[in-house]
């Protein structure tokens, strides 16, 4: 048997039944791990000592033969912006490249007493800010995944997820954390066909995560399966009292959604995002999608999200306005990395201009300007007033419909070195993705099929604040109608 | 009336505005569950959320918003139910995030007003702006090496309400008491205790000297200015610069400006070119503080009684004069403690006792009323005392001085000390008789006619007796005998 | 509206960031690129909509003031680059 292609739901099975040990499951990930990280960059830190540790108490309560808690003995990647008790982590940032956090995040400790075994820090775009991993302060990530009849071109996996996407496409993890403030657990899914969920604003704690744009970042799991998906997220929600953004509504039972009847369900398709010059590839997965859902017993409706165009922009004000206050404090002071000077601002100037890459500059610069006197109506002021209609805009089209239908991104993964000139071409990767983080809702990719290059190509499914089981249910349909069986080229049982 | 800085052109009218930042009591900290209580061993009063580690996000308070909303009500101010946080960015050594949690375009405190009372009696309306709740910064100390300075974040993330006035301020004086009177009202609410030379109560402020009837000119803002004393001076000499300036034909500048009390002048604190860029937004961490009416009318019906109320019930209850009641309510401590003197007493008596003798026998042994060797209990034993003629007036202030040195009763010292007074009219005549006999010629110079040496034979019978002779019996005595 | 050297330069001091002036023209070009696309917001009509704020979820809850934190000094100072005894530590400020 092979334990790296098991899903999560089937290695529970397999655990209780002591098929298998968690230590030879926790093993076999590792031993993976081992063996490609070296070329795929996936993780940024790999913790083989402290998760064989971990996999062994886990046999040990298994073998118990009581409730051994959901996760136990499953082998996860964390994306390295969840901060991990005496783990470093360093937001993929030369800033914070010896950061040992005294305290563990919230998401991260609801897995842990949940059983899970974590292999590592995932590598991302460097404080999540990015599109194809490829701004990490310790190298980009490589898409395990290869054009068809083309085994030389390293693909990007997507960001800023990218080393939890990588991970768990090429089997070294079952499944891992990712963040997402505009589709950086989506568009990463897609390009690595898997499927990952950004949950409704507030679903998940953002305590301990390290923070991008606050009123965007949330977190989410992604997985080679949507159930598997279901099972992580279970764990990571829940209210938060450190979290004031964190709401206290129940989380409910996301498995069972998974195998819920789509009979009645209206799917809205909002004709905003056909957008102008999108591959024709990705119009026909879309149909195709479309007429899964239809064979599904669901009503397919028409509907209109005027100010989506207007996501994108809006995105690229807000997010780097947020984040131009909240990187204030790496300042060479109280951690991280320190740049002496012989005055205070000399210290924070070298300090900031050594330890931040040239992305998250860019973006602090963005986000300075825009919140500066005299130009925060023209910018910030007016982005504020377009998200609220673009959040209305959702608002509206739940009144009729129950989820929504999207491409997750406008292209299939495309090869390092290419986008990368102009920082517009690459924030456009994002452009289905944002409008969902914009308003706040849960949207989740699920691998759809496969690009005429032969890759993955992800479908977006959107839903009502707090309706994550909706999402499961419609992703879960269109997981079994595509069954997507395909693999990547890199990949743990490939030596 | 009216303060006018004489210049070479005539008169100037000087214009002034305070920003009081006060301290909030509380036990933990606005945003973190951290002591907010003053001193601790450096950087041990802070959670990782003061010092701004990564992941970190703020919690409120409840009871910094109450307090909050106390001392709106007692400053008569409108409270919003729904006011909003905001970031305003700067960078400092003090500042761990990079930015300190504010309230910006909604405050939680809107318009209200202060009266104070000048010294000639006349009062005045002092417009409130606003009040709102932020962060306080931590600490650096720039003495303890040569090279670094050294920071300690215990006060980190402490809360402050900032009180800004409206621009009604005319003249020192009347800064003066704008911030004796604002310490007063937070005092007796238990929101700030008003502690200037602890920093719990620092003072912002802006001046600015224009013509009769003219707008406002140009003002400057001198910071952090930490004793009363010390606003009054800085006003006087920052209005005269500016006249300076303006009769010189220049222009006074908007800037930040520092006090120096040894060299009792302002000097400007940052050059123009690194002007500052707040870039305030809303707080993305919090989402709007909205409270509810129904908590608000609580709060009210908890405050307790606030001076202006107080010092009229002290006049319409006690028949006390106005000023007397003044004095008695300038602290909360003191208006307890004089009410409890005056409890069931005459309210007159307890006020001149507790006014006079008592507050100056404070003054000598450096006591506060907290620590006071005699209580309000053991000075009404005392007048007690005095009303049912135990002990006359002049013994009164002896047995006082007793009980200041030993602690005991007034009951104890008289009874030990044997100073009751004497009402026995045998022991009285006899008393008379001895001092006449004693006095030959000073009675045949009154029995001439010199009637001022009554006042003489009183005095000798007192001090044959020792002072405990009832005054009024000794006179009725030596009259009939004289 | 567009940036010009001057501009960048300020508000790289305002973020605290150290550029070279041989970063200026690149940076002055990558910022005006994306100012430039994101004009496109000025064709939204705005009049009488109201900025988003928080999530429209909830209002802010309160905790109660009870002290559950601090007496951490290790793990406050755990991370600093340049601590001296109990403090952090900066280039010396002279006010």
């Amino acid at each position: 048997m092979m334990l790296t292609e098991l899903t999560i739901a089937a290695a529970q099975g397999g655990l209780r039944r002591r098929e298998f040990s968690a230590e030879e499951l926790v093993g076999a990930h590792v031993a993976a791990i081992d063996r490609l990280n070296g070329r795929l960059n996936a993780f940024i830190t790999v913790t083989s000592e402290q998760a064989l540790d971990a996999a062994r108490r886990a046999d040990a309560i298994l073998a118990g033969g009581g409730d051994a808690p959901a996760l136990t003995g499953i082998p996860l990647g964390i994306k390295d912006l969840f901060c991990t008790d005496g783990v470093r982590t360093t937001a993929a940032s030369r800033m914070l490249e010896e950061f040992v956090p005294p305290y563990e995040s919230t998401v991260t400790a609801n897995l842990l007493a949940d059983g899970a075994v974590f292999v590592g820090k995932t590598n991302l775009d460097e404080f999540a800010m990015g599109s194809a991993n490829i701004t990490s302060a310790f190298g980009s990530v490589e898409n395990p995944w290869k054009r068809a009849g083309d085994a030389e071109t390293v693909l990007v996996p997507g960001g800023s997820s990218g080393g939890s996407a990588a991970a768990v496409a090429a089997r070294l993890a079952m499944g891992a954390t990712g963040t997402d403030t505009g589709g950086s657990i989506r568009q990463p899914a897609s390009y690595c066909g898997i499927a990952g969920i950004k949950p409704t604003y507030g679903r998940c704690s953002r305590w301990g995560t390290i923070a991008f744009a606050s009123s965007l970042d949330q977190a989410g799991p992604m997985a080679r399966t949507v159930e598997d998906c279901a099972i992580l997220l279970q764990s990571m929600a829940g209210f938060d009292t450190r979290d004031s953004t964190s709401v206290d509504i129940a989380v409910p039972d996301y498995r069972a959604a998974c195998g819920r009847s789509l009979k009645g369900m209206k799917v809205g398709i909002p004709a905003e995002y056909r957008v102008a010059g999108m591959p024709a590839e990705i119009e026909v997965a879309w149909e195709q999608g479309i007429a899964w859902l239809r064979d599904a017993g669901c009503e397919i409706v028409e509907v209109s999200l005027p100010y989506t165009k207007y996501g994108l922009a809006t995105y690229y004000i807000v997010a780097p306005a947020e984040c131009s206050s909240n990187l204030a404090r790496y300042d060479g002071v109280r951690f991280g990395r320190r740049v002496p000077g012989a005055s205070l601002d000399e210290l924070y100037e070298a300090t900031r201009r050594e330890g931040f890459g040239a992305e998250v500059r860019r973006r602090i610069l963005m986000g300075t300007y825009v919140l500066s006197a005299g130009y925060y109506d023209a910018y910030y002021l007016r982005a504020q007033k377009v998200r609220n209609l673009i959040r209305k805009d959702f608002e509206n089209a739940f009144q009729t419909v129950d989820v929504l239908l999207t491409p997750t991104a406008p292209s299939p993964a495309f090869a390092q070195g290419e986008k990368m000139d102009d920082p517009v071409q690459m924030y456009l990767n994002d452009v289905f993705t944002v409008p969902a983080s914009m308003a706040g809702v849960p949207a989740m990719s699920v691998p759809a099929g496969l690009s005429a290059s032969g890759l993955p190509l992800g479908l977006q499914v959107i839903g009502r604040s707090f309706d994550e089981e909706s999402v499961f249910a419609a992703a879960s349909a269109l997981e079994r109608a595509a069954g997507f069986t395909h693999r990547p080229a890199v990949r743990a049982e490939v030596v | 009336m009216t303060y006018l800085i004489e210049g070479r052109d005539g008169p100037w009218e000087l214009v002034v505005g305070l920003e009081v930042h006060a301290q909030v009591i509380s036990q933990s900290k606005l945003f973190s569950g951290a002591s907010a209580s003053y001193g601790g061993e450096p950087n041990t009063h802070v959670s990782l959320v003061d010092a701004g580690f990564p992941g970190m996000l703020p919690v409120i308070n409840r009871e910094c918003v109450a307090q909050a909303v106390r001392t709106g009500l007692g400053l008569k101010a409108r409270v919003n139910l729904e006011s909003r946080f905001d970031r305003k960015n700067y960078f400092y050594a003090d500042l761990p995030t990079g930015y300190q949690i504010s309230q910006f375009t909604h405050p939680i405190i809107g318009e209200g007003a202060i009266e104070i009372e000048l010294a000639d009696g006349s009062t005045r309306m002092i417009g409130i702006t606003r009040l709102h709740l932020e962060q306080d910064a931590g600490k650096s100390m720039h003495d303890q090496d040569p090279a670094r300075s050294f920071i300690d974040l215990n006060r980190a993330g402490v809360a402050l309400m900032e009180i800004v006035s409206e621009p009604d301020i005319r003249s020192p004086e009347e800064a003066g008491a704008y911030l004796r009177k604002l310490r007063m009202i937070l005092r007796y609410l238990g929101t700030c205790d008003g502690n200037m030379e602890e920093g719990s109560m620092r003072a912002d402020v802006n001046v600015s000297v224009r013509k009769a009837g003219e707008p406002f000119r140009t003002r400057c803002e001198i910071k952090n200015v930490n004793s009363i004393r010390y606003v009054m001076q800085a006003i006087e000499v920052e209005a005269v610069r500016q006249v300076e300036i303006w009769e010189s034909g220049g222009s006074v500048d908007q800037e930040t400006r520092l006090f120096d009390p040894a060299r009792s002048e302002t000097r400007s604190l940052r050059s123009k070119e690194d002007a500052h860029d707040y870039r305030y937004f809303p707080d993305p961490d919090l989402l709007p503080l909205v409270i509810e009416e129904a908590w608000v009318q609580d709060l009210a019906a908890h405050l307790p009684e606030l001076p202006d109320a107080k010092r009229q019930r002290f006049q319409d209850e006690y028949g006390i004069p106005r000023y007397d009641a003044g004095v008695l309510v300038a602290e909360q401590a003191t208006a307890d403690f004089y009410e409890t003197v005056a409890r069931g007493r005459d309210p007159r008596l307890a006020a001149n006792w507790v006014i006079g003798d008592f507050f100056a026998a404070l003054n000598r042994t450096g006591r506060t009323i907290q620590d006071s060797p005699i209580s309000a209990d053991a000075l009404g034993g005392m007048l007690d005392l005095i009303t049912d003629g135990t002990i006359n007036g002049k013994i009164a202030k002896d047995v006082f001085e007793e009980m200041l040195e030993s602690g005991e009763s007034a009951a104890e010292i008289v009874e030990r000390k044997g100073l009751r007074q004497v009402t026995d009219t045998g022991a009285i005549d006899a008393a008379v008789q001895a001092v006449l006999d004693k006095n030959p010629d000073k009675l045949a110079e009154y029995r001439s006619g010199k009637d001022k040496l009554f006042g003489f034979f009183v005095g000798q019978v007192m001090k044959a007796m020792a002072g405990k002779g009832n005054p009024a019996l000794v006179n009725e005595a030596l009259k009939k005998v004289l | 509206m567009s940036l010009d050297p001057a501009t960048v330069r300020r508000i790289a001091r305002l973020a605290r960031i150290g550029i070279d002036e041989s970063d200026l023209p690149a940076l002055q070009r990558e910022l005006n690129g994306i100012l430039g696309w994101i004009e496109q917001l000025n064709e939204v009509d705005i009049d009488n909509v109201e900025p988003m704020v928080g999530t429209g979820h909830a209002a802010l809850r309160m905790r109660e003031d009870v002290v559950t934190d601090g007496d951490a000094r290790e793990a406050v100072l755990s991370n600093a680059p340049d601590a001296a005894g109990p403090y952090y530590t900066v280039p010396k400020v002279v006010e």
